[in-house]
């Protein structure tokens, strides 16, 4: 670089040192991102390394030896099996709840203008900047001045409560972008409301409302402020790993974080793959 | 649908909204009328009463105004440290990472996927006293040799920043994604440099991303209280800490209500003040 820097006449020389000094920098950044990735992957590769660690003693602190064994006794542990199974029933049940009553909620936002929209959207919004610890505190006095048993439907209840504000937000983001010629063209060609909604209001949505639904599950399955404070005796398995990590830390914990995780990546991966086909489809065909 | 809703124009939206408005009327705002009922109470686990006792506010301030200032001063660092980390990185999968965005994107929010306590302990294996980290640290003296990272502020402040990081990188991206490269161009054609059409034109413009990133992630940041309980001792003890203790184990109702009021009322003031600062029309998008 600099023999070439030296033959050329000094204005040139600033356009190769400019050149040079773009490079570096274009390099760092790229450098910069692998290492931050690095970073932000580096405690997921430590949780997975570690669920094929076969611990010396009660904590999964130190690497000893290699093993299967954690994954195929994944539940030998004394309730982690009915953990992750409440957790799993819950984040079903509350994210099909959620998801419902956030899109009928994004339906009026945007297609309606209706007195009360502005405490409508408030009402939406604040759950969202309302730290969990004080979520979870309101509603547990909630349920013990009415003297709700604590379980499994305080849990549901929470989490509905919780994910429903993330819901209106996605599926409006979708709404607002939403061509309604599309539907009015529907009804010319004499489809009535239900067949249009049907039809053609629902498959545009859909796509949103799967994205709702996958973060309202995440959201909920990863759950552990709000849950705590109004599971009484259920256990869900952030429950469970919060309960056991005072006592010990089995590699089963590392299992199923790791499955969880396997699952969810391979559903974003799949998602990455066809937004890049489908990207490269339609350059195709332009 | 249209026709449906053409004719029935007035009842229909309350119809759509009712199930979802009530749920959050019932499930997030009656509890919070509960809570400020709670936090006015006295006497001790079960026999509460209502007496306007508003002493619970000023005693929860003169017994945990450390614990309080400490949360925020932690959120605080971990913010600015999302920010400064996360920046770049957005600004790299914006502009520089072509067909690969989407991957590192994914790679992003990997982090959760993972269970939030499980990722945390991960960082007990990583910070722990025998493990590489501390090793090395101690071999090139930045740490004494009998120096520890774990049970300690900077223990808990990054655990705090890694845990949150995601919620700084994805809005900062997104604002930075909406920027008309068009623009960027214009000022290179007005004779400005790389590092002057940034300062001029990309920073201002990505600003809303940047004010977004920084309430989503201060706000849970404040309220957290895992990592101080995972990651460090009674010394890093945060305000989530108190109030989840007070409810759970010392079952001082009163006590912990009016802390979480404290909380909720400080971040509204500070939020309010960020928003005369940076301008509503940011905040609100």
């Amino acid at each position: 670089m600099t023999t070439v820097a030296e033959a050329v006449a000094p204005r040139a020389q600033a356009g190769v040192a400019t050149r040079v000094w773009r490079f570096v920098k274009r390099h760092a950044l790229t450098v910069y991102a692998l290492l931050a990735v690095g970073y932000l992957m580096l405690p997921i590769a430590v949780v997975i390394l570690f669920s094929f660690n076969h611990p010396t003693g009660r904590f999964n602190y130190v690497w000893n030896t290699f093993t299967f064994d954690n994954w195929i006794h994944w539940n030998s542990i004394l309730g982690i099996q009915s953990a992750v199974e409440t957790s799993l029933e819950v984040a079903t049940l509350a994210t099909l709840v959620a998801t419902a009553l956030g899109t009928l909620i994004a339906l009026a936002l945007v297609r309606h203008h209706f007195v009360g929209r502005g405490a409508t959207n408030l009402l939406v919004f604040l759950p969202l900047s309302t730290p969990e610890i004080v979520l979870g505190a309101s509603l547990l006095t909630l349920f013990l001045n009415a003297n709700v048993p604590f379980g499994f439907w305080t849990i549901f209840i929470a989490h509905v409560m919780f994910i429903v504000s993330f819901v209106v937000i996605t599926v409006k983001a979708r709404l607002i972008g939403f061509d309604r010629h599309l539907e009015e063209a529907a009804m010319d060609l004499g489809a009535n409301e239900v067949t249009t909604f049907r039809k053609i209001t629902l498959p545009l949505l859909a796509p949103a409302m799967l994205a709702a639904a996958l973060l309202g599950f995440a959201l909920s399955i990863d759950d552990f402020v709000i849950t705590y404070l109004n599971a009484g005796p259920t256990q869900t398995f952030p429950i469970f790993v919060w309960g056991i990590a005072r006592v010990a830390v089995p590699p089963q914990v590392n299992v199923v974080a790791s499955a969880i995780f396997l699952v969810a990546i391979a559903i974003g991966l799949g998602n990455v793959f066809w937004q890049y086909r489908s990207a490269k489809r339609t350059r195709g065909v332009a | 649908m249209g026709g449906f809703f053409h004719r029935h124009r007035g009842v229909t939206p309350y119809l759509l909204l009712a199930p979802g408005i009530l749920w959050l009327g019932i499930f997030f705002l009656v509890p919070m009328g509960f809570l400020g009922y709670q936090s006015l109470q006295s006497g001790i686990f079960p026999d509460f009463r209502f007496t306007w006792e508003f002493s619970n506010f000023s005693t929860a301030l003169t017994d945990y105004h450390q614990q309080l200032i400490r949360s925020f001063v932690y959120a605080g660092i971990a913010t600015v440290a999302c920010l400064l980390l996360a920046y770049p990185l957005a600004y790299w999968i914006a502009f520089r990472a072509g067909p690969w965005r989407n991957l590192f994107l994914l790679f992003i929010v990997a982090p959760f996927f993972v269970t939030y306590l499980v990722r945390t302990l991960a960082w007990l294996n990583i910070l722990a006293d025998q493990g590489p980290v501390v090793r090395v640290l101690r071999d090139v003296h930045i740490l004494a040799p009998d120096g520890r990272l774990l049970a300690t502020t900077f223990a808990v402040i990054s655990g705090i920043t890694y845990n949150f990081f995601p919620f700084m990188a994805l809005p900062v991206y997104v604002s930075l994604e909406q920027i008309d490269p068009r623009l960027l161009e214009a000022a290179k054609d007005l004779y400005a440099s790389s590092f002057q059409a940034f300062l001029r034109v990309t920073l201002p413009l990505s600003a809303p991303g940047i004010v977004a990133g920084t309430l989503i992630t201060f706000i849970p940041a404040a309220g957290d209280f895992i990592n101080a309980a995972l990651l460090g001792t009674p010394n890093q003890q945060m305000i989530g800490n108190v109030i989840q203790a007070k409810f759970l184990e010392s079952l001082d109702y009163p006590g912990a209500a009016s802390l979480s009021f404290i909380l909720m009322g400080t971040i509204l003031v500070m939020l309010l003040v960020y928003a005369r600062i940076v301008g509503t029309e940011k905040l609100t998008g």
